[in-house]
This record gives structure tokens, C-alpha cells and sequence, in this order.
């Protein structure tokens, strides 16, 4: 069961002379650009929920809104209207005194320019949450110790922050916030100072050391790709709006509004979608019941040149239309035998990413099984292609056709035959006809 | 009419008669607040002169010497030496001396003010709009204005010298520490409030830190304007090395005018270098670390 751990409910932000007016026009139904002469709106009225243990993405341009909006999360900047509660406290009415208590306890903070304090050293600005807090000296270096080498910076912990690189610097920002062992971490652009190269390094981090410890991550980005490398869930905004609140799929598949499918067309989408967001219901499928007739028959009517067999939804393998035709020619009945069971499968959660190389090597489209191995879906290379092409999702189906419909075709005779009479009678007819 | 009458006459405003008057004001009603001021401030300043005159002159060299090798090292400590050996050679050491006791009372007592009210500016638009005027008047009101008053309200005597050393050179050090404050990064401020923070914990621990080069860079110039003060002080009977440069000037005596000068500038020179040290100790102190340790290890070998 899913708990929430932060909400927001129709947060608003006015900077300027008369802020409440500007609200309550705002409420009314006025843009952005109405209000302009009471205020400028940095947010209008957003409203979420971040459930526990996953990584919520606010993304936006700059001049969106985000950077306001975490900001009112932990109350650096108190909202103009609407309300933000953490883990059932409501940070807005909260008193000067209950506010601290709420950051010690439940909220930390890594910032965009690290925010380290110049003057001590890498353990020291680690621990410092826990000073704060006042935890004992020796207990808190010994924790802050630990986060330090989960980021890898043990033998950097008596340096002092300058001497130390940009993506090491935010390493320590981010064991600051993890030693601080609050359940809601908030990430206001935090790696968006960083080169690249260490960007991704960090953001591989980051979801590995989420993984670890579970916490609840509230990410601020611009950046799309990592939005959606990172997010379980992203907001994204627009002029102080949230125009479209969604899993990462969602967004990229079924965009809200042009503005949101304008942005998502850069990104890289194969990073993203995975093998269950692009499959097709497996419609090329014969249970191995019923039998090499059975599988012509599919085989005809899908003028396909192979399909699937499965056993109690499970995939058993592929049968090509050569393979009924030698057991036809055979007079053998039994799927099984002709069933290759060599084929390639792919996982639900599977990254398109790794799928492509696979789609390539194989003939037949690729099978999408869960973990016990029921074949849930296909995915043809004309769906994948499709998918990576951002193409419309509504895109339907070509049959895949590796052999000349006409094989199918010639056989089609035998097929009637071998339908009018009783299944086993005319395997037995077949067999000795060839000998 | 009273008004063109007024304006015939002149259209003189009296403003020097009321600032007298209100000056007779202050000691008529505030006299009490005054002599006490005075009390606390005589006090301070015997002990500090106490502490520079009664021991021997070496004792003073040798302590200066060490103070100056641990602001900056081996080469101020040599400097210091030789300028305040020369001020002894010249015949100027208990001059300089009271000088010395009388800055470093000022000093004391105007940081005393300074860097509270450049801290309550820095965190309030108001009052810094209201100390920013209130600086100006006293950084540009020429020196000398202020013994006037100072007279009045406190006689003659060293204390008149210590109030007009502080209300010259106390404006650099408000406006440095707010200033300095100001300066701090605003996201490790930030960094403060989100961990929980106490606003006193952010000041402590934040603010001033960070603020330290500038507000050492503020102490520095309050030291330098002091000392340039309380030479003048000596026009209303401070003690120290303005008594001899009032005398030469009054007896056109170069030679001793040049020697008490000369005395002036070494322990301007000192106390600048000392407090230049210890401002910029905050930054470099990584580095000197690293030479530390990089001596070891050459030790070792």
C-alpha cells in the first residue's frame, strides 16, 4: 500500500504588491499575464502527492516555477495561498520553532550549488545536519562517516570543499542530506551544475543509493532526460502551472498538450519506454493443444509466417510455417516437435535501449514474457520502430512476413484436407502416403 | 512681518546654536550618563596604559614580536622588532606607548559597537537605511569638530580622546560587517534554514564565518583611523605621540615633529600588518596546512 509522504494542495506564489489580490483574480479564472500588475505568479495553484520511497520530478524550464515550489515544500518560502503537509504536519501554519523541528526531522535539502560550508572540512559539512540536530560529536562523525563512503569520498572526509571537484563537491551535498536521516530528500537542480559525464555518473548514484535506503525524493530538473532516468512520477510545469503530472511513459506516450509533446520529442526515448509501454497483445500465438492443424491454421489466417506456442499462457517457443510444412509433409501432429524453443524474450520492464539489438537478430517479433515466463506481449519490429520514431502510438500491427504468402498458400489444400478429416486419421493417411 | 524680517536679516538659521544648545541639553539632563562613560572609560584606559607603560620595554618588543609571528610569520616578527627598537632610540617609547593604549581602547570599544550594528543592519532594511546616513555624518565630519563637543561633555583629558577616536572610526567597521554579512552565499545560508537551523546557530556558524575576511578587513581600517585619531586627540590633553607633534608644530621643531611622526607610522605599519594577518588567516589557512605538512614530510626525509 502506498503512503503518502508529502502533499501539496493548491499552492500558490505571488511575488509582488498585492499578492492576495493576485490570488484571488488568479482563482477567478485570470492568467498569468492578467495579474501581472499585482504581482508576478511564480506558481499557480499546484497540487500533488509524493508517496513514499519514490522519486518525484518537478520539471520545467527555467522561470517555470520549480525552484519556488520546492523552496515552499520545506518552507524557505512560505506560499502565498494553499498548503503543503509532511508526513501529516502542515509546514504552512507551522510556528518558527515547529518549522525547524519539521526540516531536523523530516525534510533535507541538496542544493544546485552545493551550499557546503567553505570554512570545514568534507566530514564536518556532513555531519553538520546531525549537529544541528544535536546528536553527540562522536556518534554523528561515525554516521556521517558511513554516508560518506556509501558516495565514495572516505579518504576526501579532511579536505576542505574547494579543494575538492564539482561532482565530488555535490557528493558531499547529497551525504549532508542522506546523514541527515530525514525519509524526504529535496533536490533542487542538483546536478545540474555538473559536467555530463558526471551528471550521469551521479544520477546512476543517486538511484542506486535510493534503492538502498528508500527514501522519498522530490528532484527539481530542466533537463528531460534526467527527469525521466530519474523520476518514478514527474510534474511537469509550464508559467507557474503543473500542466501534466504522470509516470515517465505517460508523458511520453500520451503528452498532455502540444507544449508537453514539443518537449518530450528530444528525448531519448528508448531510455525510457519500456518492452510493456510499446508491446502488442500476443494475438500470433497457438497452444500447443492444438496442434500442427491448429498452428497452420493460425499461420493462414494471420498470413503470417510464424507464430508463438504456448502451454497454459506460457511460451513454450516459435513454430514456423517450414517447420508445419516438414511435419505436414511428415504426417507429424505434435506441435512440440517443431516448436523452437530457441527464442529470444524480453522482460515487461525491459529499456527499449536493450531490446533494439535483440529485435535485430531475431526473425520473428520479439516475446514479452513476465518473470514466470507467460507470454504477455509481443513486440514486432514495426512497433518498435514505431515507438523509437515517436510515430502515433495508434499505429496497429503489420504482419511480419519473412516468406512469400504463397507457401502458405500452396499448402493450403493439405490444410483442408487435413481439417475435413478426423486430426489423427489424416496424420496416419499422410504418413503412410509417404512411405 | 517676523518672517520678512527674518529673511531681510539674512535668512540665518542658528543650527551651530542649537546643536550647542542641545549639546547643554544632554550635559544639563544626561550628565549623570555621561560621568559614568567617562568612569568606565578612564577605568579601561588606565589599565590598558597600565599594561603597555609598567612593564620594561623588551618585555613589550618581545610579546609584539611573537603576536606579529603568529598573525604572519618570521618576517613581521623581525620588522616589528627593529620599528619599535627605533621608536625607543628615538626617544619615543612612552609616547608611543599611551598612543598605543589609547587605540587600542578606542579600537576595542568601537568594534564593541561596530559589528553588532553591522549585524543588526545586515539583517534589517530599516536599520541599515537609518545607520547608513548616521555613518556618513560621522566619516565626513572633519576630525576636529568632534573634540568640541567632546569637551564639553567630558572635560579634558584622555576619555574626550577616546569618545572622538570612536565616533571617527567607527563608521568603516559597521559598514564592513553589514557589508560582509550581506556578502555571504544566500544558498549556504539557505543550506542553514533547511537543515533546522536556529537563526542565532546561522549566524554563528554561517554568517560570521563567511563574513570574517571582511569584517577583519573593517577592524583593520577602525585600527587605522583610531590611530590617525588619537594623534589629534592630543589637541584636547589626550596623552601618547600627538603631544610632542602638536608641540613641534606649535615651535616649528622639525626634528622632533619628524621622530614623533616617524613613531606614528611604525605602529600604524604593525598594528595594520598584524590585523591584515589574523583577517586573512581564514583563507590561506588550508594552504599554510599544506606547507606544514609538506615541511614533515621533508623533516622525515
Amino acid at each position: 500500500m502506498t503512503e503518502t509522504a508529502l502533499e501539496a494542495r493548491h499552492l500558490f506564489k505571488v511575488f509582488g504588491r498585492n499578492p492576495k489580490q493576485a490570488v484571488q483574480r488568479l482563482k477567478a479564472g485570470e492568467s498569468r499575464t492578467d495579474v501581472h500588475d499585482a504581482g508576478t505568479a511564480a506558481v499557480i495553484d499546484a497540487s500533488f502527492t509524493v508517496n513514499k520511497g519514490e522519486i518525484f520530478v518537478i520539471m520545467g524550464l527555467s522561470g517555470s516555477g520549480k525552484s519556488t515550489i520546492i523552496r515552499m515544500l520545506n518552507g524557505l518560502l512560505a506560499p502565498t495561498d494553499g498548503e503543503v503537509t509532511i508526513q501529516g504536519r502542515n509546514v504552512t501554519t507551522a510556528s518558527p520553532a515547529d518549522l525547524r523541528d519539521i526540516r531536523r526531522s523530516s525534510v533535507s535539502m541538496v542544493f544546485q550549488h552545493f551550499a557546503l560550508l567553505p570554512h570545514r572540512t568534507v566530514i564536518d559539512n556532513a555531519a553538520y545536519a546531525l549537529e544541528i540536530q544535536g546528536v553527540g560529536k562522536a556518534e554523528r562523525l561515525e554516521r556521517a562517516r558511513e554516508i560518506i563512503g556509501k558516495v565514495g569520498l572516505t579518504e576526501w572526509a579532511d579536505a576542505f570543499p574547494d579543494e575538492l571537484s564539482g561532482g565530488m563537491r555535490q557528493r558531499v551535498g547529497l551525504a549532508r542530506a542522506l546523514t541527515a536521516g530525514t525519509d524526504i530528500l529535496l533536490m533542487d537542480e542538483a546536478f545540474s551544475a555538473l559536467d555530463p559525464l558526471i551528471r550521469r555518473e551521479m544520477q546512476e548514484q543517486l538511484v542506486e543509493l535510493q534503492q538502498e535506503l528508500g527514501r522519498t525524493i522530490i528532484f527539481i530538473t530542466h533537463d528531460l532526460n534526467e527527469a525521466m532516468f530519474l523520476g518514478d512520477r514527474i510534474a511537469v510545469m509550464r508559467d507557474g502551472r503543473i500542466v501534466q503530472n504522470g509516470t515517465p511513459e505517460e508523458i511520453l506516450t500520451d503528452p498532455a498538450n502540444d507544449y508537453v509533446a514539443q518537449f518530450v520529442q528530444d528525448v531519448d526515448r528508448t531510455r525510457v519506454l519500456t518492452a510493456r509501454a510499446v508491446m502488442e497483445p500476443p494475438h500470433l500465438t497457438t497452444p500447443i493443444s492444438a496442434g500442427v492443424r491448429g498452428a497452420l491454421r493460425v499461420l493462414r489466417e494471420q498470413q503470417t509466417s510464424a507464430v508463438f506456442a504456448v502451454e497454459n499462457n506460457r511460451l513454450v517457443g516459435v513454430v514456423t510455417d517450414r517447420g508445419v510444412i516438414r511435419a505436414v509433409k511428415a504426417g507429424q501432429t505434435d506441435v512440440r516437435q517443431i516448436v523452437d524453443s530457441n527464442v529470444l524474450t524480453v522482460g515487461p520492464d525491459d529499456l527499449l535501449t536493450d531490446i533494439v539489438e535483440r529485435a535485430v537478430e531475431t526473425p520473428v517479433p520479439l516475446a514479452v514474457v513476465d518473470e514466470r515466463n507467460r507470454l504477455i506481449g509481443v513486440i514486432p519490429r514495426v512497433t518498435l520502430l514505431a515507438a523509437l520514431g515517436n510515430v502515433a502510438p495508434t499505429t496497429r500491427e503489420m504482419p511480419i512476413i519473412q516468406t512469400p504468402i504463397e507457401m502458405v498458400a500452396q499448402f493450403t489444400p493439405l490444410v483442408d484436407a487435413a481439417a475435413e478429416a478426423p486430426a489423427t486419421p489424416v496424420a496416419t493417411d499422410v504418413e503412410g502416403g509417404d512411405r | 512681518m517676523d518672517l520678512m524680517q527674518w529673511i531681510e536679516d539674512g535668512a540665518r538659521i542658528p543650527l551651530g546654536t542649537w546643536v550647542k544648545e542641545f549639546i547643554s541639553f544632554l550635559q544639563d539632563y544626561l550628565g549623570g550618563l555621561f560621568d559614568f562613560i567617562a568612569l568606565v572609560f578612564t577605568a579601561i584606559y588606565d589599565g590598558a596604559t597600565w599594561l603597555f607603560t609598567e612593564p620594561p620595554g623588551w618585555v613589550i618588543i618581545v610579546v609584539l614580536a611573537l603576536i606579529a609571528f603568529l598573525a604572519k610569520g618570521w618576517k613581521l616578527a623581525v620588522g616589528t622588532v627593529l620599528g619599535l627598537v627605533l621608536i625607543m632610540t628615538v626617544a619615543q617609547w612612552e609616547n608611543a606607548m599611551l598612543t598605543l593604549a589609547l587605540t587600542i581602547v578606542s579600537v576595542l570599544i568601537a568594534t564593541a559597537i561596530a559589528i553588532p550594528v553591522g549585524i543588526w543592519a545586515a539583517r534589517s532594511r530599516t536599520v541599515s537605511n537609518v545607520v547608513r546616513p548616521v555613518l556618513d555624518f560621522l566619516q565626513t565630519m572633519p576630525a576636529f569638530v568632534y573634540l568640541l563637543p567632546a569637551i564639553f561633555l567630558f572635560s579634558v583629558g584622555p576619555v574626550p580622546g577616546i569618545v572622538a577616536t570612536i565616533m571617527f572610526a567607527v563608521a568603516p567597521g559597521v559598514r564592513l560587517t553589514e557589508l560582509g554579512i550581506r556578502g555571504v552565499d544566500p544558498e549556504v545560508v539557505e543550506a542553514g534554514h533547511a537543515f533546522g537551523a536556529t537563526p542565532g546557530r546561522i549566524l554563528r556558524q554561517i554568517q560570521l564565518p563567511l563574513a570574517m575576511p571582511s569584517i577583519m578587513a573593517g577592524v583593520n581600517q577602525v585600527i587605522m583611523l583610531s590611530l590617525s585619531m588619537s594623534v589629534i586627540a592630543s589637541m584636547v590633553g589626550a596623552p601618547g605621540l600627538g603631544r610632542p607633534i602638536v608641540q613641534a608644530l606649535q615651535s616649528v621643531n622639525i626634528p622632533l615633529g619628524f621622530e614623533a611622526g616617524i613613531s606614528v607610522v611604525v605602529i600604524a605599519m604593525i598594528l595594520d600588518r598584524i590585523t591584515g594577518g589574523f583577517g586573512g588567516r581564514g583563507r590561506t589557512r588550508k594552504d599554510s596546512k599544506k606547507v606544514a605538512k609538506t615541511s614533515v614530510d621533508v623533516g622525515a626525509d
